[in-house]
């Protein structure tokens, strides 16, 4: 069963703020969510693969071969601020100082 | 360093490795180390909406040659998406492999003979680098990190080895041994200091026979030396902690080499808050027998191996020896002194030249240059400075040494102009002269110094320092 904890969990692991109301209304449709997908655990799959992908396909793969990047002004047009041609962020605490 | 009786240290080692490759992991952008900031990136390595990425194959090759090398069974595998945000990370997720890594389940074996495990050597992409600002004295940029994301998914092979390791000196001694194979199987330059090669280590302590303790990772280790010293630092801390009646907290750590310590960066995360799941835009990873085969027949002979045959011509080799050694591996010119020693060189001027006298970024020095220029220096045609001024040009244009030597006006002053210089010289210099003649033996290189200058460099130090001792008497 889903608890209410569980979905606060996950939402802080996801960066959202959500009011008590929120987790509240999450937590209920998180977990018919989760009852729907353990219809499939009911089936009977004994002998059959998991299937990650659709297509039968293995070994993709690309020469490692350059090709052109980015023009660098379009790349830091994207970037919220700029200092010394890299993307500025707010201080990112307790890490690699 | 020896820990308290009864107590041992457990050590495993993850060390990440960035691929020799030209381009990066998931797209054609190169893989460039010092390129002016956010000139290697495009719309896969910024993880903007709607790119995908493809796997590039050299990559995939060269993490099959660390896994071969490592002895590792190459397996099936496939990708996974792990979930965390950072700026660094533009996609707020790392493509990595998790439940099944490419290459697992090798050994590495050390110069000391011990064996570690490799429990797996898997594919994932580097992050972006960012640079933090101090927060004092800026009006603006104060308290802020700037993102480079030129090593944005830059292909990273990650070697997690068993808790075999049971002293700080095994485990550099481990990642010196790895290092000199990434460098062997052309997977890796193993430059700690640029960060192409990162070691992490998983310190925890036990009494001996007891079940293992509570591990800490450390990061920031920079050099072999810091990563020795860390787990050294690291192993007391905890059984000081344990024997006071306290208990180790599964947390990462920092090493401060300034200060010679240890400093929590961040308690653990579950793994389950990283909420692994299959990535969906990549298929899986399955090289078949005969691309397994094709990679391994490209692989020369690893260090071990070739160590050995260069120790075989050597003999034995002094303490400072080893270190010429370990360059000579890791530069591959182990062929070039084996060659030389077979021409007649002696093998301690061989080791030592050749450890020190023939970096480069040219096309290496042949062995016939190589040995030629030491058998001229052997017969006293050159001088040791000589030699090695010889060398640094064949190392940097290449060329004949008779011809490169002949060219600088490098020949042997006869002993008759030696004599010559040198009355000159102590004629001009009667006090140093007398001093000297009354047993001062210093000033010998304070003479030696001056017909060099005089000659040019031309002259032969030991030749002068004969001539002198002859006129003592």
């Amino acid at each position: 069963m889903l608890r209410r904890e569980d979905v606060a969990h996950v939402a802080r692991l996801a960066r959202l703020t959500l009011s008590d109301e929120e987790l509240d209304l999450f937590t209920d449709q998180l977990a018919q969510v989760l009852e729907h997908a353990s219809d499939v655990a009911a089936l009977d799959l004994e002998g059959v693969e998991a299937t990650a992908h659709p297509f039968g396909l293995v070994n993709v793969v690309r020469a490692d071969e350059p090709q052109p990047s980015l023009d660098r002004d379009e790349v830091l047009a994207m970037a919220p601020d700029v200092e010394d041609g890299r993307f500025a962020v707010p201080r990112i605490l307790g890490e690699d100082q | 360093m020896t820990l308290p009786d009864g107590w041992e240290m457990v050590v495993g080692l993850e060390v990440h490795t960035e691929l020799k490759t030209r381009t990066k992991m998931f797209c054609g952008c190169r893989n460039e180390f010092g390129a002016p900031p956010n000139t290697h990136v495009c719309p896969v390595c910024l993880g903007l909406p709607g790119s995908l990425p493809v796997l590039n194959e050299r990559a995939v090759e060269l993490a099959m040659a660390i896994g071969l090398a490592l002895h590792c069974t190459i397996a099936p595998s496939t990708f996974h998406r792990k979930n965390y945000f950072y700026p660094d990370m533009p996609k707020d997720f790392q493509i990595s492999q998790y439940d099944r890594p490419i290459n697992a389940n090798g050994y590495l074996d050390l110069i000391d003979h011990s064996r570690v495990g490799i429990e797996r050597a898997h594919l994932e992409e580097d992050t972006g680098k960012s640079t933090h600002l101090g927060g004092s004295g800026r009006l603006h940029g104060a308290d802020r990190s700037l993102v480079d994301y030129n090593r944005s998914g830059v292909p990273l092979v990650e070697i997690v080895s068993a808790p075999d390791i049971r002293s700080s000196a095994q485990a550099r001694a481990y990642a010196s041994e790895l290092r000199a194979i990434l460098i062997a199987t052309g997977a890796s330059d193993g430059r700690m200091e640029e960060g192409s090669m990162r070691v992490d280590a998983n310190v925890s302590v036990r009494r001996a026979g007891q079940p293992y303790g509570t591990r800490c990772e450390i990061k920031n280790l920079n050099s072999l030396r810091s990563l020795q010293r860390a787990i050294d630092y690291e192993a007391e801390r905890q059984v000081a902690l344990v024997e006071s009646g306290e208990v180790v907290r599964q947390e990462t750590r920092h090493w401060d080499e300034a200060r010679g310590v240890t400093a929590t960066m961040r308690v653990k995360e579950e793994a389950d808050d990283y909420r692994y799941f299959r990535e969906p835009d990549l298929v899986d990873l399955a090289p078949d027998a005969s691309w397994v085969q094709r990679v391994r027949s490209g692989l020369g002979p690893l260090p071990a191996e070739r160590r050995a045959a260069l120790l075989a011509r050597v003999g034995e080799v002094s303490e400072a020896q080893r270190d010429a050694v370990a360059t000579v591996i890791d530069a591959g010119r182990d062929e070039v002194v084996r060659g030389a020693i077979d021409r007649g060189v002696d093998p301690a001027l061989a080791l030592a030249r050749a450890a020190n006298e023939l970096e480069s970024e040219g096309p290496a020095v042949s062995v016939d240059a190589f040995a030629e220029t030491l058998l001229m220096e052997q017969r006293g045609e050159l001088s040791a400075t000589q030699s090695k001024a010889v060398l640094a040009a064949l190392a940097q244009e290449g060329g004949d040494p008779h011809a490169i030597a002949a060219q600088r006006g490098f020949e042997r002053l006869s002993s008759n102009s030696l004599g010559a210089t040198l009355d000159e010289v102590i004629d001009q210099h009667p006090d140093e002269w007398r001093r000297y003649r009354d047993g001062d033996d210093k000033l010998a290189q304070f003479f030696v110094g001056l017909v060099m200058k005089a000659t040019r460099g031309q002259a032969d130090g030991k030749a002068v320092i004969a001539e002198l001792a002859a006129r003592r008497g």
